[in-house]
């Protein structure tokens, strides 16, 4: 067994370190647009809005049913040879658009578990003095069923982060790609990997801290 | 007797069974009526279906020149006679992710438009009025169930309602809570707010209402004057339900 190349390691933190940023916009972009959809889906689902209820279901059971990387190949392989406006997608988009609609299909469904959380009177206060379909949920139930959804929605955000990786399957040069690269050329497997999976390790971590203070600051409307 | 608030042939059903069956009942101006009767006989269903939390089948609620006609009822039309009406819920139903105020001021700033400042104006003077003005700040979790039933019934007094509706306010209460809560009000009463109360607490409908209605069966047995209902009453069903309460 040889040594680990300690000194190339630490060579390899700042290459590693400068796509960083291309991990974390990819991840933060399909994030917030995921959340938006999921909310959208979660809303039409809970109110079993006709049709739409069904169509729904549809995506939810074929985003959830089918591996992200075949979904990724699709967009970014597939799709483009029968539609031709997808012919010029570059691989961070089609990588977004693939980790939104895939992600938002799980968190869909634990914002409605969430929304179906809230307790009833709830929805039966705020019609009671007068307010609409939408401002109910968006004053009360939304911010309300936040709070139950919050820990999971965090854990979704986190493989998510990881999920970025197969970004480098449609030819995107972020973490995992730079270091699939280095390696490709040093031979240091090993190295090279260890250090990307630290660099996903300490990503990770530092979200953990923040998921903690969210639901501390969600939590204060029932802390006593 | 001219009727600000008038309620015709109300009926609703649940499956196969009838809860309300064929409601009409008359409100003046000013006019606190208490409704009595045994559990499961519509009482609260009635307020429900006065606020659309239940849907009724049948019949007309006019509020003074808003009328509504249950098999027709437009969205508009729900939200219209909710925005006219106030509910207090038994299990207070407070809004969990808003303060005492923050529960006050919703109905006035989300659905009547009012800029924060003058919602918060008033609130101050709720708060103030439900005794509750250093507590504006704190969450219902934080709350006695005296004091969350206050501000429950704080937040229907922000609507300026023509008709305050009460679902049994004290029946989930703790004793000792009891007392603050039914004080309050009597407050309101006293201000000549029309009222609609069911309530299980026969000393205080006496005491507080112009007509207590005897409700059995999905239908009103009998009204009258407290004194009356409570003292003479005519129909056998109206005496014995008081003999068991009483």
């Amino acid at each position: 067994m040889r040594p680990l190349d300690t000194a190339y390691m630490l060579d390899l933190v700042p290459v590693i370190a400068g796509y960083v940023p291309l991990t974390l916009f990819m991840a933060i972009v399909a994030m917030i647009a995921a959340l938006a959809l999921a909310s959208m889906l979660a809303i039409v689902r809970v109110l079993r809005v006709p049709v739409l209820d069904r169509v729904v279901a549809v995506f939810i059971s074929f985003f959830r049913g089918t591996p992200l990387l075949v979904q990724l190949f699709l967009f970014y392989f597939g799709l483009p040879q029968v539609v031709p406006a997808m012919t010029g997608i570059n691989g961070v988009t089609a990588a977004i658009i693939g980790l939104t609609l895939h992600f938002s299909a799980y968190m869909a469904e634990s914002i409605r578990g969430a929304i179906l959380g809230v307790d009833r009177s709830q929805w039966e206060a705020a019609q009671s003095i007068g307010m609409t379909q939408g401002q109910l949920l968006r004053r009360i139930i939304l911010p309300q069923g936040a709070r139950t959804a919050a820990p999971t929605l965090m854990n979704y955000f986190i493989d998510m982060i990881k999920s970025t990786s197969l970004a480098f399957t449609l030819g995107v040069t972020e973490m995992m790609g730079a270091a699939q690269k280095e390696a490709a050329g040093s031979f240091l497997y090993l190295e090279a990997f260890l250090v990307v999976a630290i660099f996903y390790w300490i990503i990770v971590e530092t979200l953990s801290v923040g998921q903690r203070r969210l639901e501390t600051s969600l939590g204060k409307a029932v802390a006593r | 007797m001219k009727c600000q608030i008038e309620i015709t042939g109300l009926v609703k059903r649940f499956g196969p069974n009838t809860v309300l069956d064929g409601i009409n009942l008359c409100l003046e101006p000013g006019e606190r009526v208490a409704i009595i009767g045994p559990s499961g006989t519509g009482k609260s269903t009635l307020l429900r279906c006065l606020n659309f939390l239940d849907r009724p089948d049948r019949g007309t609620i006019r509020l003074g020149d808003l009328s509504v006609n249950a098999a027709r009822a437009s969205r508009a039309d729900v939200l219209a006679l909710r925005r006219r009406t106030g509910f207090v819920f038994q299990n207070y139903a407070l809004f969990a992710n808003k303060t005492a105020r923050g529960n006050i001021i919703e109905g006035l700033t989300t659905v009547r438009g009012w800029p924060q400042a003058k919602a918060n104006e008033r609130a101050d003077e709720i708060l103030a009025q439900i005794g509750l003005a250093d507590r504006g700040d704190s969450y219902p979790a934080a709350m006695s169930g005296g004091q969350q039933q206050r501000v429950g019934i704080g937040r229907a007094m922000a609507l300026d309602a023509d008709l305050m509706l009460f679902d049994e306010p004290t029946s989930a209460l703790d004793p000792e809570w009891v007392g603050e809560v039914l004080d309050l009000i009597r407050r309101i009463a006293d201000g000549r707010q029309t009222m609609l109360i069911v309530t299980h607490e026969m000393q205080f409908a006496r005491e507080i209402a112009d007509r207590v209605v005897f409700m059995e069966g999905g239908r009103i047995v009998e009204q009258g004057p407290p004194e009356q209902i409570f003292g003479r009453a005519q129909d056998d069903r109206t005496r014995a339900f008081l003999r068991r309460v009483g």
